[in-house]
């Protein structure tokens, strides 16, 4: 493959760092440990926190690392009100106002009122919300493709 | 092989004779009878709850031992949490077994547990200083974990730390607390993580965590083993606990412990009653003398007391049309066996005391736990599924397996093949719920009722 056409086909892929991270009382991972393996085929480099990461931790990090963007992922039914907590903790530090922050899962308890609480957690500050279902893989990859070519070009 | 064993300084002039009671040794005189030991997972925030769940496991129509788990605030050392919620009449996940007063407990236990009854304290805590004292004073003598164990899955609390905790735990537990009464602790190493850790590193951790224990006293141990994807290799697997375990612990009272699949269980009741009936196959084929089973409720929720008697009672009538197998005798030649022999070796000779051993084979890779996300994990060691379901490495990483593997063997996991892979057991189970009779009549009832 020629020179040009391996710069064609990079640029065909995403390019960035993303932070992966769970909430502080959740302590599953294998959600995360997906959630690595699906951005690094989408070309990114992951940094992965782990489980059971505490605020100020997911804020130093986020600081430190200064990065393309932020998925946070629960799956223990607490992402709402632990997403809100640590949402506002992250927008309020000047270098993170405008990074790029998502988060999905199994975020509370299903119902009526998850879709007004999707709405509070964009009003808090996520970019994105996608709550566990059948599409919110595959509406998770169209956010990468529509964001991230919308960026490049 | 360079594992050198080094005969404790303390060695145990209790060694495994004499007429001492305990875990260990309830369990080892109903294997000798040919009984299988099946145990449930249970814990509730309620006395009255517990002792009617305790009560209820000891009256089921099987040989059983009783489990008291700990909530989460307790297991995380949080007891002003777990105050609170008592206090405020919340129900937790378990039993707050270091919050409920001494008399509380004496009472949940009283006619109960009983040398007949052993009952195991069952918790998941890295720092577990405050759940040992606990239960101690309950005058209850059996637990499990292991500072690898009950550190890297679940949380972030740093390896040497986990290991220093249950080095100063397991020294004062090994002092036995009422005349003729050893206690008994178990690994959770066979368990790492539940699903997708091959199972020659399974065996490693299990049998390292024995010796842990082991070089800190204690004389009575169960080694655990997690029935994972191929019934074939999960036999391999025990028999190599067996091996190792007789050579390296050659003067310890040791058993072993199945534990039914711990991974995403089959949502239907058929496949999940089928599954259980494959872990009680695999114990009475290695001559397993305990296991722990799951649940029809399993894929859904916390189970209740009488689906655990179900389950324990399934086991049990299974456990009976399977005669237990005479343990393999000293030579093994599988693949699990050699896999699980040289990452021993490789821990034993990073450093003479075994809890630092077991953090410098972290640091350096020698241990590596696929798909762990835990900072002292190197996180390098990839594992996937074969055709057959055998679980194999993809990726070694800095393990010292790369001649029994082969090297240049690694290849990528995609978040496809990982998704599918976490639910094989399930989707096998769930739609073959007789997959298990494979080559056999299809009726119902064949083997499992």
């Amino acid at each position: 493959m020629g020179k040009a056409m391996e710069r064609a086909c990079d640029d065909a892929r995403h390019s960035g760092v993303v932070i992966v991270s769970s909430l502080a009382s959740d302590a599953h991972t294998w959600n995360l440990v997906y959630l690595q393996l699906l951005l690094e085929e989408h070309g990114f480099e992951v940094v992965n926190l782990g489980a059971c990461v505490p605020d100020e931790l997911l804020v130093a990090e986020c600081l430190d690392r200064a990065p393309d963007m932020v998925v946070i992922s629960s799956v223990n039914g607490h992402g709402y009100q632990d997403g809100l907590r640590v949402i506002a903790q992250l927008r309020r530090r000047p270098p993170l106002a405008r990074t790029r922050m998502v988060i999905g899962g199994k975020l509370g308890i299903s119902g009526a009122r998850d879709g007004l609480r999707a709405d509070r957690l964009l009003d808090a500050g996520f970019d994105a919300v996608f709550p566990d279902g059948p599409d919110a893989v595959p509406e998770f990859e169209r956010y990468l493709s529509h964001v991230f070519e919308r960026v490049a070009s | 092989m360079t594992v050198e064993f080094r005969v404790p300084s303390h060695t145990a002039e209790d060694g495994t004779a004499g007429n001492s009671t305990g875990f260990g040794e309830f369990v080892r005189h109903r294997a000798a009878s040919g009984e299988l030991v099946v145990q449930p997972r249970m814990g509730f925030s309620d006395p009255a709850r517990m002792r009617a769940g305790l009560l209820a496991t000891r009256r089921a129509a099987a040989t059983t031992v009783g489990t008291l788990t700990v909530d989460s605030y307790t297991r995380v050392g949080d007891l002003a949490a777990a105050r609170d919620a008592l206090r405020a009449g919340i129900a937790l996940n378990g039993y707050p077994l270091a919050t409920h007063p001494r008399e509380t407990t004496a009472q949940v236990l009283a006619g109960i547990a009983a040398d007949d009854f052993p009952v195991q304290v069952r918790h998941g805590s890295a720092d577990p200083g405050h759940i040992f004292t606990a239960l101690t004073a309950a005058g209850l003598s059996a637990t499990e974990g292991g500072p690898v164990s009950y550190c890297l899955p679940y949380g972030r609390t740093p390896l040497e730390k986990s290991v220093d905790s249950w080095a100063r735990c397991c020294e004062d537990f090994a002092e036995p607390r009422r005349p003729g009464v050893r206690p008994h602790l178990e690994t959770f190493g066979g368990c790492m993580l539940g699903q997708l850790c091959p199972p020659g590193q399974l065996v490693a951790l299990s049998v390292l965590e024995a010796l842990f224990f082991h070089r800190h006293g204690v004389r009575s141990i169960s080694v655990s083993y997690a029935q994972q994807s191929h019934p074939g290799q999960d036999r391999e697997a025990v028999r190599a606990l067996r091996v190792l375990c007789a050579r390296l612990l050659p003067d310890a009272d040791v058993h072993i412990v199945v534990y039914a699949y711990m991974g995403l269980f089959p949502q239907t009741a058929d496949g999940a009653r089928a599954l259980l009936g494959e872990a009680t196959r695999l114990a009475r084929a290695t001559g397993a003398e305990r296991l722990i089973v799951k649940t029809e409720a399993e894929a859904d929720r916390i189970p209740t007391v009488a689906e655990n008697v179900a389950a324990l009672e399934h086991a049990a009538r299974t456990a009976r049309r399977h005669r237990a197998e005479a343990p393999a005798g000293a030579d093994d030649d599988s693949q699990v066996h050699a896999e699980a022999y040289a990452l021993i070796d490789a821990v034993l000779n990073a450093a003479p005391d075994i809890g630092r051993a077991l953090v410098q084979a972290f640091k350096r890779g020698l241990l590596d736990i696929p798909y762990c996300l835990h900072p002292d994990n190197a996180g390098r060691s990839r594992s996937y599924l074969d055709r057959d379901g055998r679980l194999r490495w993809a990726d070694v990483g800095s393990l010292p397996l790369a001649p029994l593997v082969g090297a240049g063997r690694s290849r990528p996991v995609t978040s496809g093949e990982l998704m599918s892979a976490l639910s094989y057991v399930r989707r096998t189970f769930d739609g073959d719920p007789y997959g298990e009779l494979r080559g056999r009549p299809r009726g119902k009832a064949v083997e499992d009722r």
